[in-house]
């Protein structure tokens, strides 16, 4: 199996995928041309010609309300919005226009699109190219919000997300893009949304999180390991729709929760998590559900050690564990 | 085809004072620069760095026209803004390494200079998102009777996104004292103007709001100064918004990151033939005003003086983290 790193990927995903399927089409900024800023869409405008990947004006809205468009009258659009960052334009278009589309035309439209987006911070791109925005949308019922952490995820997830019936908003975290390798299948094949992945039993508590932090989990969990702690560490994968099953049976098991995101705490979808697992799980916990998240401070100031402190580190992670664990 | 310098010839006449002023201006800007490129490549300053070089003929000529009581409000390619507009380049040095000192504290960096002293209201990293923040600008200082204009600084990108027609239309409905100052350097990032606009000509969009528009050879900065007289001139007499496009070129990459496949070799070549800084020097030597002399002068005052910022940035200092979470919301209680 080849080994690839995220980047490698997605632009794999992508290339497959459209390669398979006519409708597929990829627009945004500096998409063709450039083969976008990351590089994630290089080799596909050679590949499938102007007409398929679409080089867009700065008009974040009309990025994603054209796709929208071209969705219902029959297209497979990929819509690409540079960073993170500039998506508050578009977030009428997706919210209020695709969201919504299915139910209030009871059911005879739909808007399967995806709308690809860098975030997160750790890259000194200071406050406007450092956000995790998904909690944004987690909070909408009719939208998908899918975050791999895996190349073999990120393949798999996205090509489910081109053919999912219903708009997929999906988060690709800037860091893992060229430092994560990992084996990806050639060819296509679909991981499931809706659904984590146990990416470490363990006994002694539980860990959720999802994007870079999953790896930071990890890093934490063995730490633990050491000092014979038993980590479990899940992989949300989908933030919306949450994989329930997988949650609550994790916290059923190991009696402690810990939920890991990179995003404020505030708002963030820990704390969803959270109040799910105090309705349905409350009987088995033996101590609080525990949250770590940023500071409640845009993502990320500039100065190194204020964007390091913003940072959520595996450190940071293995001594919240241990607290939890400690409890 | 739209890539081609213009080639109108360089202004005269010029006053020596005056002249060698602007040069002043133009040099600090492009060794400000290229120390910052350097210091890039060193990892002393970190992120996302946009540079000016090849443009600086429009911020410094434009500058000229523009009072210190009037607003600023610039891109994220705004290090020439800052220094035109008397934001000390140790502030802006700092700021780029991310020290307190810097002219946003360090939490910043080079995208998001802010300086209330000299007005000068970002560095925005967003594209489009500051051009209604202008127009409130000019609402509420028409409204409170002040004099000052406001300056928005914007490329050819930005005219794509809903929120300049949004602010032009406001603008020219309210008459406000808006200069809308577009820097065409032909490329949003690796897109071609003629690939992301129907209509080419932007002043052309000035016409659908009936706001008064002109475009000017952005290389030639006596011109740049000229035309930013007139349209400031246009403003501050009341009539209402202006739009001044400057025709100029960005001679480095969009970023630091840019393998610039989106242009030929020669085209930038081309380009470089109308380097702001040359043709000026070319034409003030020839005019006599400028002297070997006076040049290795004016390049040593400016070499001292980013010398003196370089360091003034290596010694500065980290805000304590515990400062963190200051300022995002006011220090003062609610009533
Ligand atoms: C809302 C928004 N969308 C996209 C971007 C990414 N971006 C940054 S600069 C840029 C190109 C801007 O081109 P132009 O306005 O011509 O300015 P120039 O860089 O040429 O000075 C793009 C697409 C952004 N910063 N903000
Ligand atoms: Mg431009």
């Amino acid at each position: 199996m080849p080994v690839l790193t995220f980047l490698e990927a997605i632009r794999s995903a992508l290339h497959d995928a459209m390669a398979a399927d006519q409708r597929i089409i990829v627009l945004g900024e500096d998409v063709a041309v450039k083969g976008g800023v990351f590089l994630a869409t290089d080799g596909l405008l050679a590949r499938f010609g102007e007409h398929r990947v679409i080089d867009m004006p700065i008009a974040e809205a009309a990025i994603v309300g054209v796709a929208i468009g071209a969705a219902i009258h029959g297209l497979l659009p990929v819509a690409e919005i540079q960073f993170a960052d500039y998506i508050y334009p578009a977030i009428d278009q997706i919210l209020n226009e695709a969201a919504r589309l299915r139910y209030r035309s009871n059911g005879d439209w739909s808007c399967p699109i995806v709308v690809r987006a860098p975030f997160g911070a750790g890259i000194h791109g200071a406050l406007y190219h450092s956000q995790s925005v998904e909690a944004l949308f987690t909070s909408t019922p009719g939208i998908k919000v899918v975050v791999p952490s895996t190349p073999a995820d990120a393949k798999g997830l996205l090509i489910t997300a081109i053919h999912d019936p219903d708009p997929v908003v999906f988060f690709e975290h800037k860091q893992l893009y060229r430092s994560v390798r990992g084996d990806v299948p050639d060819g296509m094949y679909r991981e499931p949304i809706g659904k984590a992945a146990v990416r470490r039993s363990g006994d002694d508590l539980s860990v959720f999180s999802y994007g870079l932090m999953v790896h930071y989990a990890l890093t934490a969990a063995e730490q633990l390991a050491a000092d014979g702690i038993d980590a479990e560490v899940i992989d949300l994968r989908t933030l919306a729709p949450l994989d329930r099953h997988t949650i609550l049976a994790s916290v059923a098991k190991t009696g402690r929760a810990l939920i890991v995101h990179e995003d404020t705490l505030t708002g963030g979808v820990g704390g969803e998590i959270a109040a799910l697992i105090a309705e349905h799980a409350f009987e088995y916990l033996d101590a609080p559900v525990r949250r770590l998240g940023a500071p409640d401070v845009f993502a990320a100031p500039f100065a190194d050690p204020l964007e390091a402190h913003f940072m959520l580190n595996p450190q940071k992670i293995a001594a919240a564990m241990r607290d939890l664990a400690a409890y | 085809m739209n890539a081609a310098p213009m080639n109108t010839t360089v202004t005269t006449p010029v006053e020596r004072e005056h002249a060698l002023h602007l040069l002043h201006q133009m040099l600090r800007i492009r060794r400000f620069e290229a120390r910052a490129a350097e210091l890039y490549g060193a990892m002393k300053i970190r992120g996302f760095l946009h540079l000016y070089d090849g443009e600086e003929a429009v911020a410094v000529g434009v500058m000229e026209a523009l009072t210190p009581d009037d607003n600023i409000v610039a891109t994220y390619r705004e290090h020439g803004h800052a220094l035109a507009r008397g934001i000390s380049a140790g502030a802006i040095m700092a700021e780029m390494y991310g020290k307190q000192e810097g002219c946003a504290r360090g939490r910043g960096g080079s995208m998001h200079l802010f300086d209330a002293a000299t007005r000068f209201y970002g560095g925005n990293a967003i594209v489009g998102g500051c051009l209604p923040l202008a127009i409130g600008f000019a609402l509420a200082d028409k409204m409170r009777g002040q004099e000052r204009i406001t300056c928005c600084f914007f490329g050819d990108g930005a005219v794509a996104e809903g929120e300049f027609h949004e602010s032009m239309n406001l603008a020219a409905l309210w008459r406000l004292p808006v200069l809308f100052l577009c820097e065409n350097n032909l490329y949003a990032m690796g897109t071609a103007l003629e690939r992301h606009q129907s209509v080419t000509d932007l002043t052309r969009k000035a016409a659908s709001y009936d706001v008064p528009a002109a475009a000017v050879d952005g290389q030639d900065v006596l011109a740049v100064e000229a035309a930013a007289r007139t349209a400031v001139a246009a403003v501050r007499s009341g009539a209402g918004p202006y739009f001044l496009e400057c025709r100029t070129y960005r001679f480095r990459g969009h970023s630091a990151f840019d393998t610039e496949l989106y242009r030929t070799k020669d085209e930038v070549e081309q380009w470089k033939q109308r380097d702001p800084i040359r043709l000026f020097i070319h034409l003030l030597m020839d005019e006599g005003l400028l002297s070997e002399t006076d040049l290795a002068e004016l390049e040593r005052k400016v070499a001292d003086e980013i010398e003196a910022a370089v360091a003034f940035a290596e010694a500065g200092t980290w805000e304590p983290v515990e400062d963190l979470e200051r300022f995002v919301y006011s220090e003062r209680r609610s009533p």
